[in-house]
């Protein structure tokens, strides 16, 4: 397996996942917003801060507008995560390791950034915005399934898994963070907790499994719980970070990533995250962040083409 | 409304399927009865069909100079073109005479010279080649094959002669939409296969890898052959992914491979190195090692023709080959197979007329406005003159150009090229076209693919079909069956 193209494959996996996770994030923010009375509303600015790009944000536009707001995070040239940046992307990547990959999955990134790129229009309207953002998100499904069941479980497919991982445990921690420090702000807001929580767990398409496994109430502490603790939720970080260790450990010299994997796990379950306040929450994120690039630096130094 | 064949006008042009009188010719009547059966509305459905079958299957071409546009949809046209069996038999022997020929007139010309000592082929023309490589002097590749892969351009005249326009021994490219072309025909018109004899073209791939893997320094180990591609900005990178696919083998770019200091090729894995044995090199000769030719290169590999003349690697075409891909050299073609085969040549050639020739040169000077004007080494249709089709201040830069370098330059008269019924809004009018079939040397086994691709001007009366400029393609079906 060519280091050039696990490095591909890496990258293609990632931008998938993260163009998925952006339209799951506005599909959800978007309905939200339905169910929230006008004074409370958190608008679409924290879902440009849970991406990171707030500065290229402000740089061409003054306030947090919705259209304006959707048009950065699904289609703009500026933004480096719009879906469609992510989703063109992986097409680039995809394309160079065309090869490697099963035909059907080259077509699937394929349409799909033609979908995403064709129907723009129809995405920025009240109207069709769910249908599209539900179309990014199966389609993402039925790429990775398709990998799944017709590419080779070879090493390559382990790279290209463990890019997924890693996008996905640094997704959850973004979105915990954000959400987290713009819900409890104002008093005003208390009696929507509970709506804004569930909505945190329905960006994350954990509610129904929070729900079997944490039990009835949504609850601050136990969302932190879950989705940062849960050993059987695939986007909760330590699930996460559990596979990535399972993913490189059969890969040669893996001996030296797996204590960056182990020494992320044990920060992450050695704190007690129920009772983290604010504050505390936003450092302790951070650090899980540091230590997700971390893993990304080693996997990259040790594997990939230089 | 729907093709009404008796109003097709074809003349003064042969048509590949349909006869001056509107009958279909014999391989094609069932192929322009259902096509004669179809309505408007199934017309453009099936035309719809394949463009979106192109488009989500990605199969694309590059133009440079388009920006960030790096790749387009390649442009198909759903009539395919069709060739009888009996009538492929014969192109296809002429077509294998011709490259055992070129293969052992470049062997020749790497080694003893004999054909210039001889008087046939003249010094200065190999003095003043611009693909020979001196570097390559002496070299002995596997089985004395440096053209492993040909890709020779075909047009018919208007008297219904096959005539060979060029051939392509250095990098030839096509063969994969030749192939995609067939997958598109099949998903929309999937009715016309079931009741006509087309032959298969999927086993190109196969027959590909086989050769190559007949090419390895280490015939014992199941060999490690791989496709050497200068990157997603070449025009011609689905090509390379789509056959590195078919073949099973790993797709390199020059930064994956390096040469050590046995010799050796390998290429960089998660593992560490890996010795590579065989590459199919998608990158010209002169980017191929800076060690050896251009210093500047980042898309090849140091080191790799010392690899290669050492014998532990084999480059696929070798680097070289090219000096018989040279407009030139073509017209030198009968006189080459009569030289090393004792044999007269079967396909023609197209009467060619040497701008280096004193007599010849005026005569094109003279008559510059009836001929095609090429240079000996541009492809792609870059630098072409068209006589007819061209300004008198075209005309006079061309002749400039010829006074100035006449080695470089070859004319041809204007052919009245062939054409086929293509779909125009809904009706068909009759389109270009020439046909590119490949030819794959393996030494003891030469084997031509079934037809080729056919290439065709999309605009009405042009004659150039490269996709680069504004050309298409059609599927080609060799279909067995009694002849005319």
């Amino acid at each position: 397996m060519l280091s050039r193209v696990v490095e591909t494959l890496y990258w293609m996996a990632r931008y998938v996942e993260r163009a998925e996770n952006v339209a799951r994030l506005v599909n959800v923010n978007n309905l939200l917003l339905m169910d929230l009375p006008k004074g409370v509303s958190t608008g679409w600015e924290p879902i440009i801060d849970i991406i990171g790009y707030r500065e290229e944000y402000l740089k061409t536009h003054k306030d947090f507008n919705e259209r304006s707001a959707l048009r950065f995070l699904l289609v703009s040239g500026n933004n480096p995560s719009s879906t469609l940046n992510s989703l063109w992307m992986a097409r680039e990547n995809a394309r160079t390791v065309r090869d490697v990959i099963p035909r059907a999955v080259w077509e699937g990134i394929n349409s799909l950034y033609l979908y995403v790129k064709e129907n723009q229009n129809e995405g920025l309207t009240k109207r069709g915005r769910f249908k599209y953002l539900e179309h990014i998100i199966e389609s993402a499904h039925l790429i990775f399934g398709a990998l799944d069941a017709t590419i080779n479980h070879d090493h390559g497919y382990r790279f290209l898994q463990f890019g997924s991982l890693l996008e996905r445990a640094d997704m959850t921690t973004r979105i915990l963070d954000v959400r987290s420090a713009s819900l409890i702000e104002s008093e005003v807001s208390r009696p929507f907790d509970n709506i804004q929580w569930i909505s945190v767990l329905r960006s994350l398409s954990a509610y129904q499994m929070y729900r079997q496994q944490m039990g009835v109430r949504v609850k601050r502490e136990d969302v932190l719980e879950f989705m940062l603790h849960s050993e059987v939720f695939p986007r909760a970080v330590l699930f996460c970070l559990q596979q990535m260790q399972n993913l490189i450990s059969p890969i040669v010299n893996s001996k030296q990533v797996i204590p960056a994997i182990e020494e992320a796990g044990k920060m992450l379950t050695q704190a007690n995250v129920r009772k983290l306040k604010n504050g505390e929450l936003h450092k302790f994120i951070d650090e899980i962040q540091i230590d997700l690039a971390k893993i990304h630096t080693q996997v990259a130094e040790l594997y990939f083409l230089k | 409304m729907s093709i009404d064949w008796k109003k097709y006008k074809n003349s003064p042009f042969y048509d590949e399927l349909i006869q001056p009188s509107g009958e279909a010719r014999r391989h094609s009547q069932q192929l322009a009865g259902f096509l004669a059966s179809l309505n408007d509305e199934e017309l453009s459905t099936a035309r719809a069909a394949a463009e979106l079958a192109i488009k989500e299957m990605g199969i694309t071409f590059t133009v440079y100079g388009e920006g960030s546009t790096i790749d387009r949809a390649w442009p198909i046209d759903i009539v395919p073109r069709v060739i009888a069996k009996k009538e492929w038999d014969f192109v296809e022997a002429g077509l294998k005479q011709r490259v055992e020929a070129l293969n052992l007139f470049i062997n020749d010309l790497y080694h003893d010279q004999k054909i210039i000592k001889d008087g046939i082929f003249p010094a200065e023309l190999l003095a003043k080649s611009v693909n020979f490589r001196p570097q390559c002097v002496g070299v002995s590749p596997p089985k004395g094959i440096w053209a492993h892969i040909c890709g020779s351009d075909l047009v018919r005249d208007d008297k219904g002669t096959i005539y060979v326009l060029e051939d392509n021994l250095r990098v030839p490219s096509g063969v994969s939409y030749m192939i995609e072309n067939r997958s598109v025909m099949k998903r929309v018109f999937p009715e016309l296969f079931e009741n006509n004899d087309i032959l298969p073209v999927h086993d190109y791939p196969s027959q590909l890898f086989d050769m190559l893997a007949a090419m390895s320094p280490r015939p014992d180990d199941a060999p490690e052959v791989v496709v050497l591609t200068p990157g997603i900005y070449n025009s011609a990178y689905f090509e390379h992914c789509y056959l590195a696919q078919e073949m099973g083998c790993e797709l390199v770019e020059g930064r994956d491979l390096v040469v050590n200091d046995d010799d050796c090729v390998y290429m960089k894995t998660i593992y560490g190195l890996k010795r590579v044995d065989v590459i199919y090199r998608r990158i010209d000769d002169l980017f191929l090692d800076p060690e050896a030719f251009n210093p500047e290169s980042t898309l090849g590999v140091a080191g790799l023709i010392r690899a290669w003349k050492k014998g532990n690697v084999a480059l696929v075409n070798a680097p070289g080959a090219g000096v018989a891909d040279d407009k030139v050299v073509y017209s030198y073609v009968p006189e080459i197979i009569k030289y090393y085969l004792d044999e007269e040549i079967k396909l023609p050639n197209v009467p060619t007329y040497k701008c280096m020739d004193k007599a010849d040169r005026q005569y094109v000077i003279e008559h510059i406005d009836e001929l095609v004007v090429k240079p000996a080494n541009e492809s792609g249709g870059y630098g072409l003159l068209i006589g007819p089709k061209s300004t008198k201040k075209e005309q006079q830069e061309c002749i400039k150009r010829i006074k100035a370098d006449p080695r470089n330059y070859i004319a041809q008269p204007t052919l009245s090229l062939s054409t086929v019924p293509t779909l125009v809004d809904s009706h068909v009018e009759g389109r270009h076209v020439d046909l590119r079939p490949f030819i794959l040397s393996a030494g003891d086994n030469t084997q031509v693919t079934t037809g080729g691709l056919t290439r065709v001007a999309l605009v009405k009366g042009s004659l150039v079909v490269n996709s680069s400029q504004g050309g298409g393609s059609k599927d080609t079906w060799i279909v067995d069956g009694e002849d005319e």
